[in-house]
């Protein structure tokens, strides 16, 4: 019982261990040691790993696939960057503007969340997925038509439908500043993201998730996971769970997106497409489905390499999708499974009693 | 007219659609899985044609043959060697190989045939007037039609009365029973994939007829809408892929025309959405009711 509730408390500390120890180990590196090239990759990767840790929270802990995670991302992104833009002269500190803006922007995709959700929960399976992949195509055309601007009367947005609207639409005053720019996306942004925040960000969200996990709430979300029938009939309102989940998932997605909108001077709502949800997914279910510290490790490796390898360029993309298949089946396949662990255990044997084989397999399988 | 213009346009779009849908719903009805690599197929099929025509200056009838070809033997190859060992996996890393194996046709055609479009020489030009000139409809719009409904009406023949199509939707109803009664349950998951490849082969040639601009993301668009309207339809039947293709083609092209261009997608999704919030499974989809 004792070691029981022991190796439930390392379990839950190793994320943090992991993500101090990495933070402390590249604040050290980026005093010189890292480039340039290296240094700009510091702040996405935060991003990415907050971003799949919530879409974790809806995948692996909910058990809904969204293919529309970069929307949410998308809504905090141009929120994150409206209000920083339009308070830099209120919040001259960016620190402190960058958590106005984090915060704000995680509640308007947390909103977004909510109103998606009300139709989506009600899917099942597939048919959910190909409805959030709607969601997230749809957000993008949105944030597309929109055109954004602020001056000393407030903020003037107007929504290009047609594609025949410009800046002179706003109708501004002399020192009005534009912030969204219809499909060119955000310009002249003022970039305040750092890792220290990136870092915070991830340390903050970890705290927020493994605490729902293990909250009532997460054990209710996990129950209809499991066995929907069954948490129904043992009187779970399911829908408000799943909402609760869902809502948090995308709320989270959401502070990932202000961190990213605000590290680039310039954003378009296409980086946020299906592609970008897809490669969270494959974050997701390479790191292992609800599993916290898979899921930092996968993306950042995941994340990283392509970005190390540019210099293979032409290679490198082809390279990341045979891996993907490869992994998939040595991960997936009775038999390929079968034979790693098979190696595994020779090599094991060696030094160790048949019980701890024994054990590998179990763990393997 | 001018109705009737765009209402011809969309049909012709939306039989582009349907005929990629097949794909996707004859593999989801019997491997019930979301082959994402779909679309990339038909972009193979594009390029395949191209050069045939283009380089190797063949006829646009063997042209579209080698394409056809080549896309079945891609679209078996494929399975065999991504999507077989995971036949017993879980839905999810299915998924994620599908995903895998678009990327790699992607950086694969971008390889070999450069990341630039090329401009596609459609196989049928021209166009036909009706009603003294106020009509104007091209002829590869005509031809995308009835081509399409042939195939549509060959297929739903094939599945319903042919030996192989009957073996089909009994893999899809049971895999274990039908094993058991003797139907080779991995050829005939071989052939489903032989058959979408090549539909998707030709729907890349009319594609790229009807919007001459070829490069190696053509695909994904295309693919996903195709998607939107499998399921729109109903995923898993094939009159549904047929209906929810056409009005996916028609919503889009008298949304372009009298609503916004910019939005087209968005529009097409919403009504994707509403449909799904009223009857769950699609037009035509089977509701399977859960046992406890």
């Amino acid at each position: 019982m004792l070691t029981n509730k022991n190796s439930l408390r390392r379990k839950g500390a190793m994320p943090y261990i992991v993500v101090v120890a990495a933070f402390i180990v590249l604040s050290i590196l980026s005093n010189g040691v890292l480039g340039r090239a290296h240094m700009a990759l510091l702040v996405p990767t935060c991003c990415y790993i907050v971003a799949a840790l919530a879409l974790n929270l809806c995948v692996g802990v909910l058990g809904e696939l969204s293919l529309g995670h970069a929307g949410f991302m998308s809504v905090g992104a141009f929120v994150g960057v409206i209000t920083s833009e339009s308070l830099s002269a209120s919040i001259p500190n960016t620190g402190v503007r960058l958590f106005v803006a984090i915060i704000i922007g995680a509640l308007f995709a947390a909103l977004a969340g909510f109103l998606i959700g009300i139709p989506v929960l009600r899917l099942r399976g597939d048919y959910l997925a190909i409805v959030t992949l709607a969601f997230g195509e749809i957000i993008k055309d949105l944030i597309t038509c929109l055109i954004v601007g602020v001056d000393e009367n407030g903020l003037h947005i107007v929504f290009n439908a047609t594609g025949t609207m410009g800046v002179e639409d706003l109708h501004m005053t002399e020192g009005g500043k534009t912030i969204i720019q219809g499909a060119q996306g955000a310009v002249g942004t003022q970039t305040i993201s750092t890792f220290l925040a990136g870092f915070i960000m991830i340390i903050v969200v970890l705290f927020i998730i493994q605490n729902f996990i293990n909250s009532r709430t997460g054990r209710a979300v996990m129950a209809i996971r499991d066995d929907r029938i069954a948490a129904e009939a043992s009187g779970l309102n399911i829908t408000k769970y799943k909402m609760i989940a869902f809502v948090l998932s995308a709320g989270i997605a959401g502070a990932a997106g202000v961190l990213y909108g605000l590290n680039y001077s310039s954003i378009v709502a296409s980086k946020f497409n299906f592609n970008t949800s897809i490669l969270i997914l494959v974050f997701v279910v390479l790191g292992g489905l609800g599993n916290i510290l898979g899921t930092i490790i996968a993306t950042t490796i995941l994340y990283v390499l392509p970005e190390m390898l540019r210099a293979f360029s032409d290679y490198r993309m082809l390279v990341y999708a045979i891996v993907l298949i490869v992994v998939m089946i040595a991960t997936n396949n009775k038999k390929v499974r079968q034979f790693i662990g098979g190696l595994l255990v020779r090599k094991k044997k060696k030094n160790a009693e048949g019980g701890d084989a024994y054990w590998l397999i179990s763990r393997i399988k | 007219m001018e109705f009737l213009s765009y209402l011809i346009s969309g049909l012709s779009l939306g039989s582009v659609y349907a005929l990629i849908a097949l794909g996707y719903t004859m593999v989801y009805g019997i491997a019930k899985m979301l082959n994402f690599a779909h679309g990339d197929v038909i972009m193979i099929g594009g390029y395949v044609s191209f050069i045939a025509m283009n380089s190797a200056g063949l006829p646009a009838g063997v042209a579209i043959l080698l394409a056809v070809l080549v896309c079945t033997v891609l679209g078996v190859l494929i399975e065999g060697l991504a999507y077989k060992p995971l036949r017993e996996a879980t839905s999810l890393a299915v998924l994620i190989t599908a995903i895998g194996v678009s990327y790699f046709l992607q950086n694969a055609a971008q390889l070999i045939w450069g990341a630039n479009p090329v401009s596609y020489t459609p196989v049928i030009t021209g166009t036909v007037s009706l009603a003294g000139g106020k009509l104007n409809i091209s002829i590869v719009s005509i031809v995308t039609i009835i081509a399409c409904i042939v195939i549509m009406i060959c297929l739903q023949l094939f599945i319903s009365k042919g030996k192989i199509g009957k073996a089909m939707r009994a893999c899809s109803e049971d895999k274990g029973a039908a094993q058991l009664m003797g139907i080779n349950v991995n050829r005939t998951i071989s052939i489903t994939f032989a058959i979408g490849s090549a539909l998707a082969a030709i729907a890349g040639v009319l594609l790229c007829s009807a919007y001459p601009t070829l490069m190696p993301t053509t695909g994904s668009m295309p693919g996903i809408k195709a998607f939107t309207a499998a399921v729109f339809g109903g995923i898993g039947s094939v009159p549904g892929a047929f209906i929810g293709g056409l009005l996916l083609g028609i919503i889009e092209s008298l949304t372009k025309a009298y609503i916004s261009t910019q939005l087209a997608n968005s529009i097409v999704f919403a009504v994707l959405i509403i449909v799904l919030l009223f009857r769950p499974v699609g037009i035509l989809g089977k509701k399977i009711s859960e046992k406890v």
